[in-house]
């Protein structure tokens, strides 16, 4: 079974001189509007639990202000959270010292960032060898590595450039290439794409997705776009003025949305476009598929829904790689689906 | 109305004897330590001594190939390196050779000395609000305390010389490379720092990888106020015995003596725009990457 690689316990945070004593306020039912105006206090996070699965991309969504740059900082902890519990392979992140930290963020996480927060004095191949450089690699050994991931990102030839002279896409290719090189299990990626053009913004989507089916990472990923949520996320949590509305597959988050705002959020998408034949597909349990079309459980429902209108089957068989079936969806269920 | 019309001053005889006992207490602080502080700056009077025979026992045409060579280095303007060239053939031709490079010896040790002090010490203000809440009137007050006052103390401790006129300079001009560098750290984006941080950067990686480099300009900025001040201090530093432009300049004052006055202003003048283009210029250059996007 997957392995929980982060676990986020009960996490909390306040921000204003008084931390202590707005979380007292929060765990007795103090809402966010009351904190603010009664206490003077700002309700960041409240009551997070989630758990990040290894090798999967964990997306975290919300609109600004609903605290996911927050939540996304306390992993690394460069923010420190008022009252709660990190814990990433079984180790205690809350209970590490300073050197303890230091090492951790340098082995263990690497950070992507929405304004890319390069250095601007530093050539790419230097800001990509950033985090070696931090761990006190030899220059000729950092540059080599780097080089790679340059190239990994499509960047060669731009070694020697400094960042203004990048165009956005390319600043944040170097910021991927920076992440890459740290050679770490996390990533952390605050909003990455969120600043960029909407067909840059897909490269760099498509990018990440063909870098992670090679290099399996633990990936949090930051976004306030629900497409873009649903492209790469494996699991996506919703989150709303500092609180944990759902946590949940794609397709579960589209077809059973918990609260009114996560209803609200998924009202408008696509689904034909964003939902895959094995996020709807049920049991075969042994009913009758000898007039059924074959699809791929990978396959959107768009690329088959065609075939449905033209050939009307009355079951739809999903198949793995290797052929194998796997699942079925009725031609019923599958246009309730896409009635919504 | 007594009260409305006389201000309650303090007793004659009590104010006397306040004033006495300060000074009296400055004295004898003085004579005990004098000596000590006296030796303390005994290595930095050596290196003072040391470059002003330098400059001034050098052939004249090797001291001004080696400052338009300087000039080269930092700016690469030709036409800088060749206003440097005429002004120091200007200057010598007037005869004021000797007095110019005993101005620039000390110019340059007061200026080492400021940035040796200055740096660190804004970079500590930069790093604590407490440190900068504690600097700052402080270095209001050197800014503008009038120099002759605290030429006093300086004189009642080291009496005439060359070291008590090197502190006076540097109390004059150190506050703006504090002060530059204590603001081009606090401006650093802190994104930047957050990005540096993420990757596990010790405190002194940080200062050294993207503080000081992102504050640079501004530190820049600093080194070049201080020369301007240091060299403005030139005159003042030249009534406690400092050698240079300001001695003729002084002489110039008590005779009346116009031309001798505006020569010597002049040339402080053409020193005071060679280091400030040589330092502004230079400091533009190590900035590589705020050139224009060439892409």
């Amino acid at each position: 079974m997957s392995v929980v690689k982060i676990k986020i316990e009960s996490l909390y945070k306040i921000f204003g001189t008084n931390p202590k004593m707005g979380l007292e306020h929060v765990k007795n039912g103090v809402g966010k509007d009351e904190l603010l105006s009664k206490y003077s206090h700002v309700l960041g996070l409240q009551d997070i639990n989630l758990n990040v699965q290894e090798k999967s991309i964990q997306v975290i969504m919300g609109l600004s202000g609903s605290g996911k740059s927050t939540l996304i900082r306390h992993i690394n902890r460069l923010i420190e959270p008022t009252a709660g519990k990190i814990t990433v392979e079984d180790q205690d992140v809350m209970a590490y010292d300073k050197n303890a930290l230091r090492n951790f963020r340098r082995q263990k996480t690497a950070m992507v960032f929405q304004r890319f927060a390069l250095m601007p004095h530093m050539t790419v191949i230097k800001n990509v060898s950033l985090g070696l450089d931090m761990q006190g690699f030899k220059p000729e050994e950092a540059k080599e590595k780097a080089s790679k991931w340059i190239e990994k990102v499509g960047l060669n030839g731009y070694e020697e450039k400094y960042p203004q002279h990048l165009s956005g896409g390319m600043q944040q290719r170097v910021g991927l290439a920076r992440a890459l090189t740290n050679d770490a299990d996390i990533l952390l990626m605050d909003e990455a794409f969120s600043a960029l053009d909407p067909l840059i913004r897909k490269d760099m989507q498509d990018i990440l997705l063909g870098l992670q089916s090679e290099l399996h990472k633990t990936v949090v990923f930051i976004t306030h776009d629900l497409d873009e949520a649903l492209k790469i996320g494996d699991r996506i949590a919703i989150l709303k003025d500092g609180k944990m509305d759902q946590d949940d597959l794609p397709a579960d988050i589209l077809l059973n949305p918990k609260t009114d705002y996560v209803k609200k959020f998924v009202e408008d998408v696509n689904r034909s476009r964003v939902l895959k034949a094995k996020h709807i597909m049920q049991k075969l349990n042994g009913k009758d598929i000898s007039k059924a079309i074959k699809v791929n459980e990978n396959d959107f429902i768009e690329k088959f829904i065609d075939r449905v209108v033209e050939e009307k089957p009355e079951m739809i068989v999903v198949q793995d790689k290797q052929n194998k079936n796997v699942g079925c969806i009725s031609s019923k269920r599958l246009s309730e689906i896409l009635k919504k | 109305m007594d009260f409305f019309d006389q201000f309650p001053v303090m007793e004659q005889q009590e104010l006397r004897d306040f004033k006495k006992g300060i000074d009296l207490a400055f004295r004898t602080f003085a004579r005990t330590y004098g000596e000590a502080i006296e030796n303390f700056f005994e290595p930095l009077l050596f290196f003072l001594v040391w470059l002003e025979k330098l400059l001034t026992n050098s052939p004249w045409p090797m001291i001004i190939l080696v400052l338009a060579g300087l000039a080269w280095i930092a700016s690469r303007s030709i036409l800088l390196v060749i206003g440097t060239i005429i002004s120091f053939l200007l200057i010598g031709y007037f005869g004021m050779w000797k007095d110019t490079m005993s101005t620039v010896a000390i110019i340059t040790v007061a200026t080492l000395v400021c940035l040796a002090a200055g740096i660190p010490m804004g970079i500590l203000m930069a790093r604590s609000n407490r440190i900068q809440a504690a600097l700052l009137p402080i270095l209001d007050m050197m800014q503008t305390i009038p120099s002759f006052v605290y030429l006093i103390p300086i004189l009642m401790l080291l009496g005439i010389g060359k070291v008590p006129g090197l502190i006076a300079v540097c109390i004059y001009a150190i506050p703006p490379i504090i002060r530059l560098t204590n603001l081009g750290i606090r401006e650093v984006d802190k994104e930047a720092l957050e990005a540096i941080d993420s990757f596990g950067a010790t405190t002194w990686q940080r200062l050294t990888k993207v503080q000081i480099p992102l504050a640079l300009p501004t530190i820049f900025a600093g080194v070049n106020q201080t020369i301007m001040m240091a060299l403005a201090m030139v005159v003042i530093a030249s009534m406690i015995g400092v050698r240079g432009l300001g001695v003729p300049i002084l002489r110039a004052i008590s005779n009346q003596y116009l031309a001798l006055g505006l020569m010597n202003g002049l040339a402080i003048v053409a020193l005071a725009i060679i280091f400030d283009r040589i330092s502004q210029h230079y400091g533009k250059r190590i900035q590589k990457h705020r050139e224009g996007k060439n892409l």
